[in-house]
């Protein structure tokens, strides 16, 4: 994610549309990060981004669309479903990171239609999903598609999804074991993750606990207290648990045994 | 053979040999050792650390006058593990660190552990003249901060203000924190503030029946 340099002039809704329209470049990029960040949710907005995920003005040497990455990430924030076409057809875009930002903002939209074309990005199935040369990353956003594939509930894929428990890169099968769990609600996959909290690296650790907190596996409340995390992670994974636990039991805030285990839990980090 | 422990702690040359020479003194249970426990703070290695943590936690009352006069205004990390101790120890002789801390911090989790170490302080060390305005400031701060932006400060607010309006036994004190326990658990925008709120009010109402 492209910071805004500070100083930058402060940009108003307005300002903002204008600028997305303007001929610098920089400015353009900048307003469609903006409107997302301030979540500007009006039609004139909407239908800006989604002409610029499009755009072809702004390309890299590498090949890359800098404009159209940010204008789908602005998008998913938007929550306006009328982006959905336009993401969807991002998904065969050649720049990686446009594809990637188009399956996470299509994943927030939380739109069904749009799991044939995610689907598409696993062909080849494990066996293609390698790394591009001389590039930070697979093929395609492995993670954001079974990340997006399990947030939508979408059960037919599960099929396409549990090969990649077996994919090599521990991070990928971390999202696979999300995934599988947000499908079929079976424990195994819930303990593949807390098992994964076992691997070496901090960083990976500090994401599993995410993941926990967002499939809201509740037998892993101990395990996120006792993982060697910081503890600010295990706040917000455990917090993760109890809002499944009270979603679940809906707004009455009907204080379960297992609600407030959790925030005996939270209470001892302190 | 004590000073023996404490040379081990100071001569350590790689970060392995200082969590063993810690560890070492600490189970020595030898009061001479606190401000060389305290030292290791500042060393930064966070494992030795929170050894000292513990073995000071033990130490209780006894380590308290060292931990405040030995506090780095310098090391933001020694610091905290200091602000952490006294948290723990809850020890009112601890109030105003406790206060500042809980407050204006700039680590959320040493604001979290200071908030809550204000509610479990052990009021009844104190004479009853003073512990009143002492537990009137720190059921002010805890108010205060239980409308802080960050959520985790103000759950850190609500354990305190629960801890606080158990141990102060003073009939004012639960009402003002039941009166903001319900504003919360009506209002607040998070669902998990909105629960923990309500555990407190629970907790506080079936203990004064």
């Amino acid at each position: 994610m492209v910071e805004p340099n500070i100083s930058s002039p402060q940009l108003t809704p307005d300002l903002a549309i204008a600028n997305l329209q303007s001929a610098d470049l920089s400015l353009r990029y900048y307003a469609a990060w903006w409107l997302g960040k301030f979540r500007v949710n009006r039609p004139e907005a909407v239908d800006l981004l989604i002409a610029a995920l499009e755009d072809e003005a702004d390309k890299t040497e590498l090949g890359g669309y800098p404009l159209r990455r940010n204008a789908a990430r602005a998008l998913g924030k938007l929550g306006n479903l009328q982006a959905v076409p336009g993401l969807i057809k991002c998904l065969e875009c050649s720049d990686f990171y446009v594809r990637e930002a188009a399956a996470q903002s299509l994943e927030t939209l939380g739109d069904t239609t749009a799991v044939p074309a995610l689907v598409k990005l696993l062909d080849g199935g494990v066996f293609a999903a390698v790394p591009v040369q001389n590039r930070p990353h697979l093929v395609q956003p492995y993670e954001a598609v079974l990340e997006a594939l399990g947030s939508l509930g979408a059960t037919d894929t599960i099929p396409l999804v549990q090969p990649f428990l077996e994919h090599p890169v521990p991070r990928v099968q971390c999202t696979a074991l999300r995934a599988m769990y947000q499908l079929t609600q079976n424990p195994i996959y819930g303990e593949g993750l807390v098992k994964m909290l076992a691997n070496v690296d901090l960083k990976l650790r500090r994401v599993i606990l995410g993941d926990l907190g967002v499939i809201g596996y509740l037998p892993a409340a101990e395990a996120i207290a006792t993982a060697e995390v910081e503890t600010s992670f295990k706040l917000i994974a455990l917090k993760g648990l109890l809002e499944n636990q009270l979603i679940a039991g809906e707004e009455t805030l009907s204080l379960s045994e297992s609600a407030i285990r959790v925030m005996h839990l939270m209470d001892s980090l302190l | 053979m004590s000073e023996e422990l404490i040379r081990a702690v100071t001569e350590a040359e790689t970060p392995v040999q200082m969590v063993k020479a810690v560890q070492n003194l600490a189970a020595a249970k030898f009061a001479p050792a606190i401000p060389t426990l305290i030292a290791v703070f500042g060393y930064n290695n966070p494992a030795a650390a929170v050894v000292a943590v513990n073995a000071l936690i033990a130490w209780g009352e006894i380590a308290v006058p060292a931990l405040l006069s030995q506090i780095d205004d310098y090391n933001y990390g020694a610091r905290s593990y200091s602000i952490r101790t006294l948290a723990a120890i809850a020890d009112p002789r601890a109030l105003d660190i406790l206060i500042a801390s809980a407050t204006t911090d700039f680590s959320p989790s040493v604001r979290c552990a200071a908030a809550k170490g204000l509610g479990k302080l052990q009021w009844d060390k104190m004479s009853s003249s003073t512990s009143s305005i002492a537990i009137s400031r720190a059921k002010e701060t805890l108010l205060l901060i239980s409308q802080d932006p960050e959520w985790s400060i103000r759950y850190a607010a609500i354990v305190g203000l629960q801890y606080l309006a158990k141990l102060a036994k003073i009939a004012d004190v639960r009402d003002s924190v039941q009166t903001r326990l319900q504003e919360l658990l009506v209002g607040d925008s998070e669902i998990a503030i909105r629960t923990r709120a309500q555990l407190a009010s629970k907790s506080l109402a079936t203990t004064s029946n």
